[in-house]
């Protein structure tokens, strides 16, 4: 009993030992912060960097559906519009809103708006369930959309916003591919280690019981519509910070960035890469560039949907978990794992697409 | 309100840990609940009885605010909770289990007793990990003993045994220190020797706390329970003391002649 309680997974754990960190996690650690150093520009910024950003914003949809079985399709409506905070409150070169303000005033103000749009996203769907939670988010998605396509005063309509760029500190311009890889790193780094942490918090274990049993935490005194809530603003949080380093990456944001195929993209990658655990959106998005940026090489350009959509039949037939299900089955037939252990039973799904009794996966 | 009339409001919260006014809960034309009047002191332990449909759990569910009543008004302690939501009714230190066991699949089983306690405690929405010294894992821990979990405290509620799930339903109705608690079938499906474990835990919990059990069990039932309620077709048929309800021709009739018991 002692030996469990020290294993350092549940809630007894306080911090995270050093002696939890696992060969594979340091391996993994060393390989991200030395990638550009071995690749080109085009891996580093269009690879790496975009893959993070994509990872993150899948990330906040993890939270949502794998912790709390809330499956959001507005999670990049609230990357866009902080995007679009950005292009507005600070610089943009199109000559239409563009307040100046400064970056230090700029990037909180637009991630603290995003995070309270993701909030009253929240308000708004948290009384529903499963199926209706995904169409009243998605109708939030289309709605957004058109308004910032047909807004012309305040979000420039059709165009959008170009010439929005990261400010130049240290010495250092940002959106070079190295400087912005680092601080995307940071960034999807810092996210990923703090939605692993807060997983087992009180917070993080009063969302997951709500998503196995609603009825029944409100009978252990839970406001359950308040805790999802908070969900959504933590979620907000994550999507909008993501956001930020969007409209960085793209120099431009306009309504397609936060079109409903975009949106769904998300879903595909966070479903495709799993919801079991942080490290499953950041899987599905590299796959996801990946495939965005080769699938030209084995196939015609105008196929890439059909690609994507195969794989994405193919992953959630074969593997529920998506590919941190297959690795999770493959990981007992390897030797050298020293945490191996067989996967206990499949997880089923329902309809709304998340895990009915989800296993809160502890590597 | 006068001193006076606080000071009997006071000692009329001491007196009665529920008090039921006129309680109905109808289900489109369906009546469950017809008319119920209902007072349980502070301390006292019912048991609720009655065959399938007699609105047993119904009763539990306007209790609780799972399914409030249609007319009629509730007092927890003395206060009026009818129109509070179910996690503010469990603040005021009511708890209750549920016939088919409701619990949390995916999360450990420490790990839902923590919960239990912390969901009537302050720090609901923290975002760091609970310390090794945390007050709600001390009482976790002693709950997990007390219902017999230690063995497997530390796995997923979704692989318990259904005794296990049973105790563990008793534990998260216990956590926090409850002041009334409504258990529902506890002993349904449990072999024999968890009965006389569970009748052990009812019979050792602090004298100050009340419950009311709904038990098809009789002999767990009447071992427990201070005093019988006996329902039928969503009206309160009968209510005395074990020995009166057992001994009551109208009751042998209607409940025990059925088979049951």
């Amino acid at each position: 009993m002692e030996a469990r309680r020290r294993r350092g997974h549940g809630i007894f754990s306080g911090g995270i030992a050093w002696s939890d960190l696992h060969p594979g996690t340091v391996a993994a650690v060393v390989f991200l912060l030395a990638w550009p150093s071995f690749t080109s520009d085009f891996f580093t910024f269009q690879i790496g960097a975009y893959s993070l950003i994509l990872g993150t914003i899948a990330l906040s949809l993890m939270l949502l559906a794998g912790y709390g079985g809330m499956v959001s399709l507005a999670q990049l409506t609230v990357a866009g519009i902080t995007a679009y905070l950005v292009a507005i409150l600070g610089d943009n070169s199109v000559g239409v809103m563009g307040l100046g303000w400064p970056w230090w005033l700029t990037v909180p103000a637009a991630i603290l708006a995003g995070a309270v749009l993701g909030a009253l996203i929240g308000a708004i769907s948290v009384r529903t369930e499963g199926i209706y939670t995904i169409m009243i988010t998605l109708a939030i998605a289309v709605v957004s959309f058109f308004f910032v396509r047909q807004n012309y005063v305040l979000f420039n309509g059709w165009t959008g916003f170009a010439g929005v760029e990261p400010p130049t500190l240290f010495g250092i311009y940002w959106r070079d591919p190295v400087p912005f890889y680092y601080l995307s790193l940071l960034v999807a780094g810092g996210f990923f280690c703090a939605v692993a942490y807060v997983s087992r918090s009180t917070f993080g274990l009063g969302l997951q019981a709500i998503r196995d049993n609603p009825r029944r935490m409100r009978a252990l005194g839970f406001d359950v519509a308040l805790h999802r809530i908070f969900a959504f603003f933590l979620a907000g949080l994550i999507a909008a910070t993501a956001g930020v380093l969007l409209v960085w990456f793209n120099g431009r944001v306009s309504p397609g960035t936060m079109g409903v195929e975009a949106s769904i993209d998300i879903l595909v990658i966070a479903v495709v890469g799993g919801l079991r655990h942080p490290i499953g959106p950041f899987l599905g998005a590299v796959g996801f560039v990946l495939l965005e940026n080769f699938a030209i090489d084995l196939i015609d350009r105008e196929r890439f949907n059909t690609v994507i959509g195969l794989v994405f039949l193919l992953v959630v037939l074969f593997s529920p978990d998506g590919l941190l299900g297959l690795w999770n089955r493959i990981r007992p037939r390897l030797r050298f794992d020293r945490n191996a252990r067989p996967v206990a039973g499949r997880a089923t799904m329902d309809a709304a697409g998340q895990p009915a009794s989800a296993r809160q996966s502890t590597s | 309100m006068t001193a006076t009339d606080a000071l009997s409001r006071l000692q009329g919260a001491g007196r009665h840990a529920l008090e039921l006014e006129a309680v109905s809960r109808y289900f489109g034309a369906l009546v469950a609940l017809a008319d119920i009047n209902f007072t349980l002191g502070a301390g006292e332990r019912r048991a609720v009885l009655g065959s399938n449909g007699a609105g047993k759990t119904t009763l539990f569910n306007a209790i609780s605010g799972d399914f409030p009543p249609t007319t009629g008004r509730v007092r927890l302690f003395g206060e009026d909770v009818t129109d509070l939501p179910v996690h503010e009714r469990i603040r005021r230190g009511l708890r209750r289990t549920y016939q088919i066991s409701l619990l949390f699949g995916g999360l450990r089983v420490i790990d839902s007793i923590y919960l239990a306690c912390r969901g009537v405690s302050r720090r609901r929405f923290s975002l760091r990990r609970a310390r090794r010294d945390d007050e709600a894992i001390h009482a976790a821990e002693t709950l997990v003993g007390a219902v017999n979990l230690e063995a497997v405290q530390g796995d997923l509620v979704s692989t318990l045994s259904h005794g296990q799930q049973r105790q563990l339903e008793i534990a998260l109705a216990l956590a926090g220190a409850p002041r009334l608690a409504l258990l529902d079938e506890p002993a349904a499906g449990l072999s024999p020797s968890e009965r006389s474990d569970l009748v052990e835990i009812l019979r050792s919990l602090p004298r100050h706390m009340s419950f009311i059990i709904i038990e098809h069990d009789m002999d767990v039932a009447l071992r427990v329970a201070d005093n019988v309620t006996m329902m039928h077709n969503g009206r309160i048929f009968k209510e005395g003391t074990p020995t009166e309800i057992e001994g009551d021709s109208e009751v042998q009739e209607l409940y025990l002649g059925h088979g049951r018991g």
